[in-house]
């Protein structure tokens, strides 16, 4: 069985995954009841400068009877009384010694109001401080939040505050709502913050009403943009998270990273991990199905790494970062050609439409006499299931003629049906770096790339 | 207490299939897949865009579905409930088989009805071309094929002998399948559409042929079948007509009378029909009685394991031969047993007597379903006939020009059903547009 505990910037939990700063961190027997389930720590719901609430504060984005692809709020930051917060946080600690118990924090930006909340943080006995430089409406308003993320020199400062006072780990949780999430964790970095943490949530407006013209959620005949959370936002925290790992100034600084945004099954937690994160936080995902879901978190990311061979989350951590790479380092001799597996083939022709609508028109349909037919081309008196199953034509790949740009595969509803093959191109390695360091003259002049592809025979269909 | 009192038709008789809450419709629609010229378009005889009414009722464009459903099969909310799915659609569904087909046939009646419950019309006439047509028959090939024609601008007249219109649908699906008002509002959607319905009239009673030829411009013959033929044995005079059963099981319930014991003759769709109409309505015994085996029959697989369920028996390779009465009371139904022999001109085995293998089926009541006559009317009008039914060409014209026939009438190839008479009627509107009004071109919609 691997070992999922960790050691984050000296936090310890028996397992990486842990609750992040939101709903469902709002109190103590809340948290009580995670770490029963076996949740490996949580971040307090931020704690920090009086709020009040409104309702409907949470939308929610579905998609093709799926709910919750994505969550939409406008909940500010915990609206119970600090003292209350404080006593939980000390009872919870004090009743789970091995689980971690980070307390978020956000606070006007003074270095006295900073100062202060770190030391009541710290007379709980918490494990450690997540700054939260996130918080995307609402906070940010009042110059918190996500109006302290967005500007590097803020982020810097209000962290060389709290570096000053703070004896526990401090972790940045930075915003996604940037051109360039690395300026913020360079600041945070050179602030001396012990840990960082991302991706808080995203600007959105999820719905309109179609019938009242509101804005979804409606709160009191308005609606305004919310922090936008859950497995639709899994690429772009992934992204943000490699940007962090491959560069150059985070990397060497050896800040461990917290890794969130739409994990919701071990898979995407073994991503997060893959891509360097050395922690794991989730939120969307049990406020969608409860916190019942830590079992097959451990039970199958455990399942996986023992597949693997990888003994700890150290192991995991950081193994595909070295992949990351730019488009000019691809190897534009690459080929790989979808083949359609008819075995698996249902015939639903949905790979057919892509691919001859709006890709490369590679894809044929080809009757039982090999043949190639048009689609709805049956005699309209030709009816019943024997008839329209037994003519139905097989979708196949012109292999000489497909770009291998993957939207087949991608569309096509049976698993494993449409695989990517690789294929020799027969032409010898070179990415677009090497090619325009050796004849700068293709990327400017398009007779000059039209006898560059000649000379390697690059056909474009 | 006679256990039948406590029976009550309009609940043991109503609609088999609830209708589909909006949250079930849109979760069954959200599972389609979307196919590309998919197949179970391909497999419905009207060739309905089942993907697109389907996605439409997914992203809340209901009407919009209604319209793709009914721009190909006007009778769609019959058909989504008559038609066999199994063999068709749903049979030809590509998520058949590894998971469950699309409830395509429910789908469509949720979007069919969502337009008839609102009273909204998809479809307005078109504009007048001054061309006359006769329909004759208000079933569905001639209620398809006339309100084709008004969507197109011609001025039609239909013509039906009943009482009410609707053919089969108002009359012969028993509304376990079809309440009567759905089958009703349809006609009343093709009245608006222009179309006078005129019901009382019957050609070469009250109606003459020549002057429908002198007065319009086209005629479409959708005149069904005639009555269920005599089984030529001794006793017949109490064998009741399974296609008048179902009609009183619709129109009269009041004065149906269902035996406790019931033998129904004959294995096909309506056979079943009538034989679940008899079981629910309180017989103790329903048995039905057929000369081949379960492999001949011509009631479809899934209403075959309907009427299992119901508690049908079934008495296969059983040639009735008289039925036995006292006192002009129903007694039994003598029969004889059968095997299977060479194939007959049909192509099925044919079966032959047992010899010496007499025996009685208690009964009470005896009721006949084994197809019925092929159309009289066809001689009566001079029209050339093959096997029977009204001979007609590619475009569905007879052997008289500018007379049109489809439905059952025509159905000497394949199998009769109302979607296909639907078709029938679409086609044969498709032909006499194009031949009214040759400007026109390819007909609309197809």
């Amino acid at each position: 069985m691997a070992d999922l505990s960790i050691n984050f910037a000296g936090i310890k939990s028996p397992n990486p995954f842990w609750l992040a700063s939101a709903p469902p961190t709002n109190s103590g027997a809340q948290i009580h009841k995670a770490f029963e389930y076996g949740w490996g720590g949580a971040v307090w719901k931020t704690i920090g400068a009086p709020v009040l609430n409104v309702s409907n504060r949470y939308g929610a984005w579905h998609y093709g009877g799926q709910k919750m692809l994505a969550i939409n709020n406008v909940e500010l930051i915990s609206d119970r009384p600090l003292e209350v917060n404080l006593a939980e946080i000390r009872d919870v600690k004090r009743h789970w010694p091995d689980r971690a118990v980070i307390v978020s924090a956000m606070v006007e930006s003074t270095p006295e109001a900073w100062r202060d909340i770190i030391l009541k943080i710290e007379d709980t006995g918490a494990d450690g401080i997540e700054l939260n430089y996130g918080c995307p409406h609402g906070m940010s308003e009042r110059g918190m939040g996500s109006a302290v993320g967005q500007v590097p020199e803020y982020c810097e400062q209000i962290t060389r505050w709290v570096m000053d006072v703070a004896k526990i780990p401090v972790i940045v949780k930075l915003t996604p709502n940037i051109t360039n999430i690395v300026y913020p964790a360079r600041a945070a970095v050179n602030a001396g913050a012990n840990a960082l943490s991302l991706i808080n949530t995203i600007n959105s407006i999820v719905a309109v009403d179609l019938d009242t013209l509101e804005i979804t959620p409606n709160i009191g005949g308005k609606g305004g943009h919310g922090g936008y959370a859950g497995p639709a936002v899994k690429p772009i925290a992934l992204n943000m998270l490699s940007a962090l790992g491959t560069d150059e100034v985070v990397r060497r600084s050896g800040l461990p990273i917290s890794g969130m945004g739409g994990i919701s099954t071990w898979k995407d937690a073994a991503e997060f991990l893959l891509l360097g994160a050395s922690s794991l936080q989730v939120c969307t995902a049990v406020m969608h199905y409860g916190y019942r879901i830590i079992e097959d978190l451990c039970d199958g990311l455990s399942g996986w790494m023992d597949s693997k061979g990888f003994k700890t989350i150290s192991d995991v951590v950081g193994k595909s970062l070295p992949r990351i790479s730019d488009f000019k380092d691809f190897d534009l001799s690459f080929r790989a050609v979808a083949r359609i597996d008819p075995e698996k083939c249902i015939k639903c022709n949905l790979c057919y439409v892509a691919c001859n609508d709006t890709a490369h028109q590679c894809i044929d349909l080809v009757d039982a006499g090999g043949n190639v037919v048009q689609p709805y081309r049956y005699d309209v008196r030709s009816n019943g299931k024997h008839e329209a199953v037994s003519t139905r034509p097989q979708p196949v790949v012109r292999e000489d003629d497909c770009v291998g740009c993957r939207l087949c595969h991608n569309v096509c509803p049976v698993e494993g049906c449409i695989e990517m093959v690789e294929l020799p191109s027969g032409r010898e390695s070179i990415t677009w770096d090497q090619l325009t360091k050796a004849r700068p003259e293709v990327a400017t002049d398009w007779e000059a790339m039209k006898q560059y592809r000649e000379e390697v025979g690059i056909e474009i269909h | 207490m006679d256990h039948r009192s406590i029976i009550r038709p309009e609940e043991v008789l109503s609609e088999y299939y609830p209708p589909l809450s909006d949250h079930q419709a849109v979760v069954e629609a959200n599972r389609c897949l979307y196919c590309y010229d998919a197949p179970c378009t391909h497999a419905c005889p009207t060739h309905i865009d089942i993907p697109k009414f389907i996605k439409k009722i997914a992203t809340g464009n209901v009407v919009g579905s209604a319209r793709t459903i009914l721009e190909a099969n006007l009778l769609g909310a019959t058909c989504a409930r008559v038609c066999p799915v199994q063999e068709l659609c749903e049979g030809a569904c590509v998520l058949g088989a590894e998971h469950k087909p699309i409830m395509i046939g429910r789908l469509q009646r949720y979007a069919t009805d969502h337009v008839y419950d609102r009273g909204i019309d998809v479809f307005k006439p078109g504009a007048p071309t001054g061309k006359k047509v006769a329909v004759i028959g208000a079933g569905p090939a001639g209620l398809s094929c006339a309100g084709e024609l008004a969507k197109l601008g011609h001025s039609v007249t239909v013509f039906e002998k009943r009482e009410l219109p609707g053919g089969l649908s108002t009359y012969g699906i028993i509304v376990l399948r079809e309440p009567v008002e759905v089958s009703l509002a349809e006609v009343e959607m093709i009245r608006r559409l222009g179309v006078e319905v005129k019901t009382g009239v019957e050609l070469g009673k009250n109606l003459s042929f020549s002057d429908l030829r002198a007065q319009y411009d086209a005629i479409f013959l959708g005149v069904g079948l005639g009555a269920v033929p005599a089984m030529g044995i001794p006793g017949e005079e109490h064998i009741l007509d399974g296609l008048a059963f179902i009609e009183q099981s619709k129109v009269d319930l009041v004065n149906l009378k269902v035996g406790n014991n019931v033998v129904v003759i004959g294995a096909g769709n309506t056979a079943i029909d009538c034989a679940t109409v008899a079981k629910r309505m309180g017989a103790e015994r329903v048995t039905m009685v057929y000369r081949r085996t379960d492999r001949e029959m011509t009631a479809y697989p899934h209403e075959y394991d309907f009427a299992k369920k119901e508690g049908i028996e079934f008495r296969f390779l059983t040639q009735p031969i008289e039925v036995l009465s006292e006192n002009g009371k129903v007694t039994g139904l003598k029969c004889l047993r059968m095997e299977l022999g060479a194939p007959d001109i049909s192509g099925r085995p044919s079966p032959q007597p047992l010899p010496g293998s007499e025996f009685v089926l208690m009964a009470d009541q005896v009721i006949k379903a084994i197809g019925q006559e092929k159309p009289d009317l066809a001689k009566l009008l001079g029209l050339e006939t093959e096997k029977g039914y009204i001979r007609v060409n590619d475009d569905l014209e007879t052997s008289l020009p500018g007379v049109y026939a489809g439905g059952d009438c025509v159905r000497s190839r394949g199998s009769a059903s109302t979607v296909m008479a639907v078709e029938d009627g679409k086609l044969a509107a498709f032909a006499i547009h194009h031949k009214l009004v040759p400007s026109a071109g390819v007909a609309a919609d197809d």
